[in-house]
């Protein structure tokens, strides 16, 4: 099967080009990238002006729910939301029921994935058997079954001396440890950062320094074993410059941030409405100085990517108090809009910046195939349409679950089309129009 | 302070009085269906309840303390919290209204089985109730109801956010004493971190142009006490001097678990309102708690059962407060049926 890419802007950061090309795309592979190719039987994607031919997208923080948790999502829906999102591929939070500890989860997790023929799903393995911060788990057995990382996520690498290890143990294995970082302390039973929104509504604070306090051990134990430390979710400016330090020492530490974490703060608490659940993740969406620091650090190069921390839950789930209602959003949907309008448009990342922050850095990052769009690599490409107007609408979302706090935004940007392994599995109706 | 006419023997049919005293009110009903708080109150609303607050506790002075205000209304009292007090207040206010009146507590609820708070009161309000008092643990339970349920819904206290008809309480009772609200020295000492109580007094007492003094140990300091609209102090002699009243929030004893104070020894070594510390404030000063009130920690019995201790006064004009709240807010629904 032979599909050809005509007339794009492809922006592939890795080799440097930009500019309107071709992409012949033959037996899932690319096959050639240059001007003016003739179709040769192949079916042709006319790519309209001003399209952007990116490598294919890479969400390394998701949480697919299964097994265990399918009324939220599966592998299935979770791996549709992505490729509707322009994601290629997603690497899946291994706190499951059960957590994914053992490499049989592992290779169920990848079988539901092979069944599904979306996007590529790469399981993170849990550090600790149960996440439950007191043994190590079976790192190299879940390696050799597919995992790419290891964390405890939703839960913090428990203990210094087990983050320690962990480090030395995943640095023999050549993956990252990614962390959860937040002192449980210090978290208590929060539930909105702490601050004056936090207090005027009654609700119990997590500081920032919840956060930034586990990441500057984290850096110190990253420098000590000359392990690969990932910061998963960074939210506090705190957090930013114990990672900056750690950077400019030459400490192996990378981070991300989420999308909501750069566009929206605690005031969205007030509403309307007031105590919306589908404002409340963790960690919190944090005051406006915090939002800055994540837009800065994503413009100046500290930000190693972005990740949505998809969290899917069930709207019964949410529909309740809101101390009582699970942390989480999905995100898989609503990142490409949200990048595009809120960084690209704003002028604080350029092109070449988005594709690194999506594509080429998570691939980097966790040594992942993809990232770039070179001859003889594997067809995943994401067609980006920056000036694409949608409205954001939760109830037509394709993950299973509608727990956005998005709806209703109208966003600029979106995904024109999503290819994997050179089949078009996903074209936007909005952009090829309703003949398509 | 004039008190306005309300015909309140006239039964459901009658809104606030047209014929009041000689200045017509700037409003004569609350703009929003529900309580839910002060924050979503203005002055002139907050005037009216307690305009109206003085006409109902006229009715609690009489033989027969009873008008048909609400008769034939139905009030569900949901109490997802033990209390005594304000539960009993609310009852005693609705049946003074000759409203039907029904009170759910925790231990013989639904939520025990499991239930959502949503299911909860929508099968409540399946047998038509016109109001639901509900008091609850978690911040922003009431909200929670207004938004996804169809009745009035009054806040009798949800988490650390609100507790509207105390602060109107405390705010009627001050105006009793004082004969006004604006530029009084109000401090108010002890748990603030945890305190819906404080929340809505703030709230109130700002909005009605007061100075809000908020005294408490830094570790129960909420962030963002100044821009609340309190001034923040951690001297209870500076918190106290000068005052016109001092109001006291309990302090509870599961508050060291949480390493916010040592011991209640020396939360009232530091802060605990003697008469000594109260001789700093003004000499007509009323010194105010709303209850249970910890003697010995957060308050000195010498100073709880002084002449000038309100505390009892408190709870009787509760009562009145209650009323004028269930009372402004049913004639709202009325018109709105009216408009239907």
């Amino acid at each position: 099967m032979k599909l050809l890419l005509k007339n794009g802007r492809v922006v592939d950061p890795a080799s440097g080009r930009d500019g309107a090309f071709d992409v012949l795309i033959e037996n899932g592979k690319v096959a050639r990238i240059e001007k003016n190719l003739p179709a040769n039987g192949a079916e042709v994607l006319e790519i309209a002006p001003g399209w952007i031919v990116a490598p294919g997208l890479i969400d390394v923080h998701v949480h697919l729910r299964e097994p265990g948790q399918e009324h939220k999502e599966t592998v299935a829906t979770g791996a549709a939301s992505a490729i509707a999102g322009g994601f290629t591929a997603v690497a899946c939070m291994p706190n499951t029921d059960p957590v994914n500890d053992h490499a049989g989860i592992t290779q169920f997790i990848l079988k539901k994935a092979a069944e599904a023929q979306l996007a590529r799903v790469y399981p993170i393995g849990a550090v600790s058997i149960g996440s439950k911060g007191e043994q190590l788990a079976e790192l190299g057995e879940q390696k050799a079954a597919g995992c790419i990382a290891f964390t405890d996520d939703g839960r913090p690498v428990a203990t210094a001396l087990l983050m320690r290890r962990a480090l030395e143990y995943a640095g023999m294995l050549r993956v990252p440890i990614i962390n959860h970082c937040e002192d449980p302390s210090l978290k208590g039973d929060g539930v909105a950062h702490e601050g004056y929104h936090a207090s005027a509504l009654g609700l119990r604070g997590i500081p920032g320094v919840a956060e930034s306090l586990m990441v500057e051990r984290d850096v110190s134990l990253a420098e000590l074993t000359n392990g690969h430390v990932h910061i998963a979710h960074m939210s506090a400016r705190q957090s930013l410059r114990a990672v900056r330090a750690g950077k400019s020492r030459g400490v192996r530490v990378t981070c991300e941030v989420a999308p909501h974490h750069f566009t929206l703060t605690d005031e969205s608490l007030e509403g309307p409405p007031k105590y919306d659940t589908n404002f409340k993740m963790n960690p919190p969406l944090r005051e406006a100085a915090d939002r800055d620091a994540m837009l800065e650090g994503i413009s100046d190069g500290s930000v190693d990517l972005i990740a949505t921390d998809h969290a899917p839950h069930h709207a019964d789930e949410k529909m309740l108090e809101f101390d009582r209602a699970p942390f989480g959003i999905v995100g898989l949907e609503t990142a490409v809009p949200i990048v595009c309008d809120r960084l690209l448009h704003a002028g604080r990342i350029t092109v070449a910046r988005l594709i690194e922050l999506l594509s080429v850095n998570p691939a980097r990052v966790f040594n992942l195939p993809g990232g770039s769009l070179a001859e003889g690599v594997a067809a995943d490409v994401t067609i980006i349409a920056p000036d694409l107007k949608s409205t954001v609408t939760a109830s037509t979302l394709r993950s299973k679950s509608k727990n956005t706090p998005f709806d209703g935004w109208e966003l600029r940007g979106g995904v024109a089309a999503t290819i994997v392994d050179g089949r078009p599995v996903y074209k936007n109706p909005s952009a090829f129009g309703s003949s398509r | 302070m004039t008190t306005r006419a309300i015909d309140l023997t006239a039964g459901p049919s009658s809104g606030p009085g047209p014929n009041g005293p000689a200045a017509e009110p700037p409003v004569s009903q609350l703009r929003s269906r529900h309580l839910l708080g002060i924050a979503g109150l203005d002055a002139h609303e907050i005037t009216l309840i307690l305009d109206t607050a003085e006409a109902m506790k006229e009715i609690g002075k009489r033989a027969i303390k009873k008008v048909p205000t609400l008769r034939g209304r139905t009030v569900v009292n949901l109490f997802f919290e033990p209390s005594t007090r304000t539960r009993t207040s609310f009852e005693i206010a609705e049946k003074r209204l000759s409203a039907d009146t029904l009170s759910i507590a925790t231990a013989t609820s639904s939520v025990t089985k499991g239930e959502t708070l949503i299911d909860t009161v929508r099968n409540l309000e399946a047998m038509s109730p016109d109001m639901i008092v509900m008091r609850h643990a978690s911040s922003g339970a009431a909200e929670l109801l207004a938004r996804m349920c169809q009745s009035t819904i009054i806040n009798a206290g949800d988490g650390m956010h609100e507790h509207p008809t105390q602060a109107l309480l405390d705010a009627f009772t001050i105006r009793e004493h004082k004969r006004r609200l604006a530029g009084l020295k109000v401090a108010i000492v002890g748990d603030l971190m945890h305190s819906r109580v404080l929340r809505s007094n703030v709230l109130l007492l700002k909005t009605m142009g007061a100075d809000v003094w908020a005294c408490g140990p830094s570790t129960l300091m909420p962030v963002g006490i100044e821009r609340l609209g309190a001034r923040a102090t951690i001297s209870g002699d500076e918190a106290v001097e000068g005052a016109d009243v001092v109001m006291l929030l309990r302090i509870q004893h599961e508050r060291m678990h949480g390493h916010f104070i040592p011991s209640v020894r020396e939360y009232f070594t530091l802060f605990g309102m003697t008469a000594e510390r109260v001789r700093r404030a003004r000499p007509d000063v009323i010194v105010m708690h709303p209850g249970p009130m910890n003697r010995g920690v957060e308050i000195d019995s010498e100073v709880a059962d002084a002449p000038y201790s309100v505390i009892l006064e408190q709870v009787s004009n509760g009562v009145a407060v209650r009323m004028a709240v269930l009372y402004l807010l049913s004639g709202r629904e009325r018109r709105e049926d009216e408009i239907d």
